[in-house]
């Protein structure tokens, strides 16, 4: 405001003080986040760390722990219980993408069809998914069951979930169950950003019903399709509670994924090393599954 | 990561009625297999909601037909067999401090994380989206031996706990979403007025943002009642277990008393059913923006 022009030390010295009150500033911002890291640290991050050290140990779970190198790690590559696990995995895996994908694609289309009751059909499609999976799968545990339920119904008398050939099939058909209603719900809302223009077009041009959704609504919703096939790797490498609920992963290991068996090698077997080095596999492939991710987006390859 | 799930599925469904017209007036075979898709959702639901109310021998004659007579009775017995009085409390005060809990943490870190400029912030989201994706096969042994180390276990208190961390972080990226939508004029004017940041979040943010915690506290609610792995880890005396294990081990017990469990199962399912659909649409933009958890 004044014309004279202000002597250089003041200068420097409003310099400093701005940047005194910078500091300040971030520092009253990194207050705020301050109970979010002290949780962090004391129940993820401070014990994920713990993990990283233990799985170079003999560590039962409790007590000393002697640093035995690379063994648990090597142990695990010759495991065949590790590798049926994982083949347990690969297997829920490309079910989990197929059926609920399949079922969540078709109940968003027909619901983005329809004009009236769409929210009606949302909300049913969406109940199993809000409903605790110790509540599913009691649930599903009556219906499977050989003497009531459809077995009953349908005279076949066959324990789904006792018997080694189907114990993994009938879990995963009971979490295709209750998620794709979810993917229903997402997929339906993608859908509501595809520009109707484009469906005109693909009128104009003669195109049928499944020409349009090939090739105006599946190109419309890539990014959300990309998304959900990445994720599904990391949700069936992380599939527990059903699995852990329903059946153990028994009969005789049949349905035991990398999750369960981590989890019994930990709570059961006292081998709480060797389950570290499990976990730290899991989360090394979830670790490249989202780097890939990122990559893939920073090249846009959703677009 | 979550920028593609992020669309509020409700305010552009509105849309939708007055887009594509009244052409296509027709649409029978669609309503057809979504009334097919709906009965596999919700079906087995019904047949357990018809069992709750039989005799097992009436099970046993007839498992998926509807109840003859209303008999409360797998319900009395439930109740008090599966000890519901205790461990619906134990649920009941989990839920509650969670929701409490993970909302003052979240809120507090969305609050500066959408108003205040943090240092290395962007750095801080991007940790937050990655830690929430890892699995927690990467920390529970250890988390476990602390606990233990800790007396932690076997106790509300250390649950309510991994709950704050928990949920905290997908609290704080979603809540985050909807702080970013309250105007940085408001909170400027505020801070000119001589606010402190800690009245502006509690006087401007939380006002104006309510709809946002609401969101965040029914998901953190949610998860809290439906919450079965840390349940099952950490507490095992059953006098201390919530509704989640406690019914796991009463279906155990009496596994093959169809009419007993569907009733005990109904007690945990109504409550989150009747919310859900009183208050579906903030449930479903909640839920849909955690496609990362």
């Amino acid at each position: 405001m004044t014309t004279v022009p202000v002597p250089a030390p003041s200068r420097t010295s409003v310099a400093r003080g701005r940047a005194r009150m910078r500091l300040r500033r971030g520092l009253i911002a990194w207050a705020f986040l301050v109970p979010l890291l002290v949780l962090n640290v004391l129940v993820v991050l401070g014990p994920s760390i713990a993990t990283v050290y233990y799985s170079f140990t003999d560590w039962s779970g409790i007590g000393p722990a002697n640093f035995i190198g690379l063994d648990n790690y090597v142990n695990a590559v010759k495991d065949p219980a590790v590798r049926d696990a994982l083949l347990h995995n690969a297997i829920w895996f490309v079910l989990f993408l197929s059926v609920p994908m399949a079922l969540g694609l078709l109940g968003a289309y027909l619901l983005s069809q329809v004009k009236r009751f769409a929210m009606v059909f949302r909300v049913l499609y969406f109940i199993p998914y809000v409903t605790a999976s110790v509540v599913n799968a009691a649930l599903w545990k009556m219906l499977l069951s050989p003497d009531s339920g459809i077995g009953h119904y349908l005279g076949t008398h066959h324990a789904w979930l006792g018997d080694t050939a189907t114990s993994l099939y009938s879990v995963n058909f009971v979490v295709d169950w209750h998620w794709w209603g979810f993917l229903a719900v997402i997929f339906f809302a993608a859908m509501q950003s595809v520009d109707p223009q484009l469906y005109d077009a693909a009128k104009v041009d003669g195109a049928n019903k499944w020409q349009q959704f090939k090739s105006v609504t599946l190109p419309g919703i890539r990014p959300t399709t990309i998304f959900i096939f990445l994720m599904t790797i990391i949700w069936s490498l992380k599939a527990f509670d059903y699995i852990y609920i329903m059946t153990h992963g028994g009969p005789a290991g049949s349905s035991e994924v990398i999750s369960t068996l981590m989890y019994s090698q930990a709570f059961n077997n006292y081998s709480a090393g060797y389950a570290a080095a499990l976990g730290m596999s899991m989360t090394v492939i979830i670790g490249i599954v989202l780097a890939v991710y990122s990559f893939l987006r920073k090249k846009g390859w959703e677009e | 990561m979550t920028a593609v799930l992020t669309r509020d599925p409700v305010s552009t469904g509105k849309q939708h009625g007055t887009r594509r017209g009244p052409r296509r007036a027709y649409h029978f075979p669609s309503y057809l297999i979504l009334v097919v898709l709906a009965l596999f959702a919700v079906g087995p639901m019904v047949a357990m909601l018809f069992n709750a109310f039989k005799s097992n021998s009436q099970i046993g004659a007839s498992p998926l037909a509807p109840p003859t007579s209303l008999s409360l009775h797998n319900f009395t017995t439930a109740w008090t067999e599966g000890g519901f009085a205790t461990t619906m409390r134990n649920s009941v005060i989990l839920v509650v401090g969670a929701v409490i809990g993970t909302t003052i943490v979240a809120g507090l870190a969305a609050f500066a994380l959408s108003h205040l400029n943090v240092p290395g912030g962007g750095g801080f989201i991007a940790y937050l989206f990655l830690g929430s994706a890892m699995p927690v096969q990467l920390f529970v042994v250890p988390l476990f031996s602390l606990w233990t180390q800790l007396g932690l276990t076997d106790s509300l208190f250390g649950l309510m706990v991994i709950y704050w961390a928990t949920e905290a972080p997908f609290a704080t990226l979603l809540l985050r979403s909807f702080l970013l939508k309250v105007p940085r004029d408001f909170v400027e004017a505020a801070r000119l007025d001589g606010a402190s940041d800690l009245t502006i979040a509690r006087r401007v943010i939380l006002p104006m943002a309510w709809p946002g915690f609401l969101t965040v506290a029914l998901i953190v609610g949610l998860a809290a009642w439906n919450e079965f792995f840390w349940a099952i880890t950490f507490i095992h005396d059953p006098a201390k277990r919530p509704v989640s294990t406690s019914f796991l081990a009463f279906q155990d017990q009496y596994s093959t008393d169809w009419g007993l469990t569907s009733a005990a199962a109904l007690f945990m399912l109504i409550p989150v059913v009747l919310l859900f659909i009183a208050l579906q649409r903030r449930f479903v933009a909640g839920l849909t923006s955690g496609g990362l958890k």
